[in-house]
């Protein structure tokens, strides 16, 4: 499969009143053409200000370094005028609240049709039949209806098909999701992972999936990568990391998540709290939370290495990673 | 559970509306939240209570603790209705019950410091005791929840969110109540973060003989932590059963397709999995759909649902279900 999207040393930094935070380190990975690629991490392991970076909407006082080679673009340092010609139609991004997105006093129809205007050319009718027939796509109920109505007419879930029908009007090579559904409803959930599936096969879009929800990755993503303290600490594919986990992070997550099917039994979650990304521990920033942890540790940082058939881990521990297995 | 404990709360009843208005011209509005509930806790147990937004799940805890008042309807407390008392005697009464919210740093004054936050309820509900005492147990406490003793004069914003649910949790504890309604305790927390504060309550609650009633919209947490659950869609009860028996065998249409959609964290399962999504979304609670609430939404749904709504029927194993169809929709299942 050919690379859509090669990301080399991705850092991304913060000015605080008179010091720096560095809230993503040394990022590097590969997103290829269909791919569906979930990147799991806790709040402050950087997963959302790494792509963020990359499509250029990071706050005011945040900066990225490195390279996001879109084909043989790169779109790190890029001025926003320039960046306008790749987002929306090369790449595009979705949140977890729609409202932040859309612009309330403009009728759906209206903004999604100014994205085939803007980018594709199209004159305002053409534009606005492909809108209604995009929304149909995304199982909105009574499409042509809705697409006269105002944001706030809609629930989150229908809220959050606009944004996917917005997302997906110019058949961009590259969808990045950032927690899309968290704020639904476990039916809507459903609907919405579905909806995913369905239009990533149909449409060979890649799929970046930004979530803490284990649950979200298992049934819907090729790959992926766990994201701690701003670095990837383990990458692979989602059977690799679920059913033979090798960073001991990864394994954490997993112990930590409550499984439906599965009768009540103790968690085992990891120990202690994320660190601050202003006061990181020397070596490994894992290490204060890890149960394998040893001398090297605390004095050396591990780099994320191959560790064969295709996956990668930032670990030093070579042991069998000792609690049972999970599923 | 060796036997079948006493009933610590029952529910019996209960209707609760909120009026909102329809606009200048109009006239008030109904919002439904809760509509004929009954139910009983027993002592001891984790009821869990799971739904999705608008079935009045936290509507119902407060409803419970009177922190809302019901407007029909009952709670017995330990065989006592506490829903007409005065202020005084509930006053009495709320040494017993007590509550943890979602947002542990929204729910914890910021001008106060630790200790006076896990103090306060000793010094309105307990003023008998003297200043010594009160630092005793609040010291006591904040072990007990895993603080250390010098986090007595921080702030709550010092803390992070896990943090910051343990002072919610001693603040709780600290009367020595009989009942805690959690509402959706660990929804705001991180995953790891999420499984130690889990496993913080189940220890508590052997350590101080507590009862749960855990509110959630999680049905992964719910599972992990409830001796039995209430499932409620539109402010009324659709199944209540042992968590075993529901989460294997669920009766009501609204219980089955809640599990199918549940997202499983485990690859192979997860893909052979056919999500059967439910269609559509949970209607408005001001304007509930006539008969069984959950017909619009619903395959089996007939004329009946529409025109009558469902009993809440005791079946087996105290299990309760409200659907006009379940024993048909299990037949035919069963004949495949």
């Amino acid at each position: 499969m050919a690379a859509v999207l090669t990301v080399d040393d991705l850092d991304v930094t913060f000015a605080l009143h008179n010091s720096e935070v560095q809230a993503v380190s040394d990022l590097s990975f590969t997103l290829h053409e269909g791919e569906t690629l979930a990147v799991v991490g806790e709040s402050g392991s950087g997963k959302s200000q790494a792509f963020l970076a990359i499509m250029g909407l990071l706050a005011r006082n945040g900066r990225a370094r490195g390279r996001a080679m879109l084909g043989d673009v790169d779109l790190i340092g890029m001025p926003a005028d320039q960046l306008d010609t790749y987002r929306g139609r090369d790449i595009a991004m979705i949140f977890q609240d729609p409202m932040t997105s859309l612009n309330p006093s403009l009728k759906v129809r209206t903004q999604l049709a100014e994205v085939l205007v803007r980018h594709q050319g199209y004159d305002r009718e053409q534009a606005v039949r492909a809108a209604v027939e995009m929304l149909e796509r995304v199982g909105m109920p009574e499409p042509a209806k809705r697409a006269n109505a105002y944001p706030h007419e809609m629930s989150g879930g229908m809220r959050q098909r606009v944004m996917i029908a917005m997302a997906l009007l110019c058949r961009p090579k590259i969808l990045i999701a950032d927690e899309p559904t968290t704020a639904l409803d476990v039916t809507v959930q459903a609907q919405m992972l579905d909806l995913f599936k369905t239009l990533t096969d149909d449409f060979g879009t890649a799929l970046v999936m930004i979530t803490h929800d284990l649950g979200v990755v298992a049934g819907l993503a090729d790959n992926m990568m766990v994201m701690y303290a701003g670095r990837a600490v383990e990458t692979g594919s989602v059977d690799q990391l679920f059913y033979d986990p090798r960073h001991p992070y990864t394994l954490g997550l997993l112990h930590s998540t409550p499984h439906v099917a599965v009768r009540a039994r103790r968690l085992d979650p990891i120990q202690g709290l994320p660190p601050s990304l202003e006061r990181l521990p020397p070596g490994c920033a894992f290490n204060p939370r890890c149960a394998f942890r040893f001398d090297k540790c605390l004095a050396e940082r591990p780099p994320l290495e191959p560790a064969g058939e295709g996956r990668a881990r930032a670990c030093w521990y070579q042991g069998r990673l000792a609690y049972e297995a999970v599923a | 559970m060796t036997g079948q404990p006493a009933d610590i709360l029952t529910i019996d009843g209960l209707s609760k509306s909120f009026s909102i208005s329809g606009g200048l011209f109009s006239r008030p509005l109904e919002l439904h939240a809760l509509t004929d509930i009954s139910f009983s806790v027993r002592q001891g147990e984790t009821l869990g209570i799971v739904g999705e937004s608008g079935c009045g799940k936290s509507t119902l805890g407060r409803c419970i603790l009177q922190l809302l008042a019901p407007d029909e309807g009952r709670v017995l407390w330990l065989g006592e209705d506490i829903t007409r008392l005065p202020a005084e005697a509930m006053r009495r009464r709320r040494r017993d019950l007590q509550i943890i919210f979602q947002d542990p740093l929204a729910s914890l004054n910021p001008r106060l410091t630790v200790g006076e936050i896990v103090a306060d309820p000793l010094r309105t509900l307990m003023p008998e005791l003297n200043e010594a005492e009160r630092r005793r147990r609040v010291l006591a406490m904040m072990e007990a929840v895993g603080l250390l003793p010098e986090m007595i004069n921080r702030y709550p914003h010092e803390f992070s969110g896990g943090q910051a649910q343990r002072i919610g949790i001693a603040r709780a504890l600290i009367t020595e109540p009989k009942l805690i309604v959690c509402d959706e305790p660990v929804s705001a927390l991180d995953v790891s973060i999420q499984a130690q504060i889990l496993n913080l309550l189940a220890d508590l609650k052997d350590k101080f003989g507590l009862t749960l009633i855990f509110i959630s919209h999680n049905l992964s947490v719910v599972r992990h932590v409830s001796d039995r659950i209430l499932v409620l869609y539109l402010g009324r009860i659709v199944e209540l059963a042992d968590g075993d028996a529901l989460y294997g065998d669920p009766k009501h249409p609204y219980t089955q397709a809640l599990l199918t959609a549940v997202p499983i964290p485990d690859p192979k399962r997860a893909r052979a999995r056919s999500i059967d999504a439910l269609v559509g979304e949970i209607p408005s609670p001001i304007f509930p759909p006539s008969g069984c609430a959950f017909r619009t939404r619903c395959r089996y749904a007939v004329a009946l649902c529409a025109e009558q709504r469902p009993p809440l029927e005791t079946v087996e194993g105290g299990r309760l279900v409200a659907c006009h169809r379940w024993r048909e929709i299990e037949r035919e299942a069963a004949a495949g």
